[in-house]
């Protein structure tokens, strides 16, 4: 790109900042649900700026060179509040290459009596906004990647939370399936939580495990011996019928675990293993408490 | 040269392991110990290893080697305050440390020692009274 396109760009800056804004407003993928107006034509007059500036810059045709960087960062920061503000890629890019068309008619308005150079300042000018606009996707789809991966580390911490249901009794419901990253977590939450509380029996709830393969079994036998290890003992509860099935079918060895068939069951069986006895209250007793509320 | 000091409570000998146990260290320990279980008839041995961040597979046959040497004297082991992430460490390297007795912290560890040396009084005393 020459000076004088440059110059001319610059010249008419007002004009094509209303023209791009009119397009961009008129454009049925413009979502004014997900941003106003004045926004847009803030963010737009920022960037427009910009780009002029790198236009005019001695190293116009190289966008990775140092006169490009604002327009970069103002790119990137676009792209990431659309990727979560969940605009889709294409109306993330269409919003540079919409800048496209009104830029050429500039050139063409300045460059009409010179079909040659106007040929090769168009070229260039493509050039620049395209990988521009390649920049925008490749940064959308990063932010696009940074919001899966947050959800991703928040849905394995949510869904393996570590109750503790009675003095030296932990419960584990997990939720999901099991792979071998969240068994990882699974393990270290529950080994952490025994140590910090004491607990001498921790329940692992599978109720909210769809399907138990051999690998699942495996890994729910590796926090079972851990927790032996450190002197805690394991219980497994939640298994369902068909779950129950699977495992004998696959040959699964579950002898030395201590199994049940509901949580609170299993919560039974702790008490007895700590030598806890609940009993109900005499109802007469009760009757007797709320006597001397005095209604 | 360094030693591990053992520690004859009652009935028990206790050991606590405040350094990482190198290959040397775990077998002078593992020596000393079945002398003092021998020496003082001891009924139960009670090993902390709180201390110990960094375990391999040999501190791990170690422990095993000590649980069934004992056994034989008629002897109970109990490791006691293993960090989680040493018993990760140790399932995922296979070991499981079948015939220790393990738990919490030194106080319940205690108990299980002295709930097992009851159990073994009345399997005993059931043996006699049959005898008789």
């Amino acid at each position: 790109m020459n000076k004088e396109s440059a110059a001319a760009l610059k010249g008419k800056k007002k004009q094509i900042m209303e023209t791009w804004m009119g397009n961009q407003t008129k454009d049925a993928a413009l979502r004014d649900d997900l941003m106003s107006v004045a926004e847009l034509q803030q963010q737009s007059e920022e960037f427009l700026n910009s780009l002029l500036k790198a236009f005019a810059s001695p190293q116009a045709d190289d966008t990775d060179s140092a006169g490009y960087e604002p327009i970069h960062d103002i790119l990137n920061e676009i792209s990431i509040s659309r990727a979560r503000q969940g605009f889709s890629p294409r109306e993330t890019s269409s919003y540079i290459l919409s800048l496209k068309e009104v830029l050429s008619h500039t050139l063409e308005e300045r460059f009409r009596e010179e079909p040659a150079t106007l040929y090769k300042e168009i070229i260039s000018m493509n050039k620049i906004m395209d990988s521009l606009s390649l920049l925008t996707t490749e940064t959308y789809i990063k932010g696009r990647e940074e919001v899966i991966l947050r959800q991703t580390n928040e849905m394995s911490e949510i869904s393996t939370p570590v109750i503790r249901v009675w003095e030296g009794i932990l419960a584990l419901p997990i939720i999901g399936t099991l792979d071998s990253a969240r068994t990882q977590v699974v393990m270290e939450a529950l080994l952490e939580e025994i140590v910090a509380t004491g607990s001498r029996i921790a329940i692992l709830d599978i109720s909210g495990v769809p399907t138990v393969d051999s690998l699942v079994a495996q890994h729910l036998i590796k926090t079972v011996s851990a927790a032996r290890l450190m002197g805690a003992e394991c219980i497994i509860s939640g298994i369902r019928a068909e779950i129950a099935q699977t495992i004998v079918h696959l040959g699964i060895d579950l002898t030395n675990i201590y199994t049940k068939a509901s949580l609170a069951s299993a919560l039974k069986m702790s008490f007895s293993m700590l030598n806890i006895q609940v009993t109900k209250a005499a109802p007469n007793a009760q009757l007797g408490s709320k006597q001397n509320f005095g209604f | 040269m360094e030693r591990i000091p053992i520690l004859k409570m009652g009935p028990f000998l206790l050991v606590t392991i405040q350094v990482d146990l190198y290959d040397r260290l775990a077998l002078t320990l593992e020596n000393d110990l079945i002398n003092m279980v021998s020496k003082t008839e001891a009924k139960g041995v009670l090993i902390d290893i709180s201390a110990v961040s960094i375990v391999d597979s040999f501190m791990g046959r170690i422990l095993g080697n000590i649980a069934s040497m004992s056994k034989i004297m008629d002897a109970a082991t109990v490791v006691v305050g293993m960090q989680p992430a040493v018993a990760i460490t140790l399932v995922e390297l296979g070991l499981t440390l079948s015939g220790v007795h393990t738990a919490l912290d030194v106080e319940q560890g205690m108990e299980l020692l002295r709930n097992k040396i009851g159990q073994l009084e009345q399997d005993e005393e059931g043996l006699y009274d049959s005898f008789i």
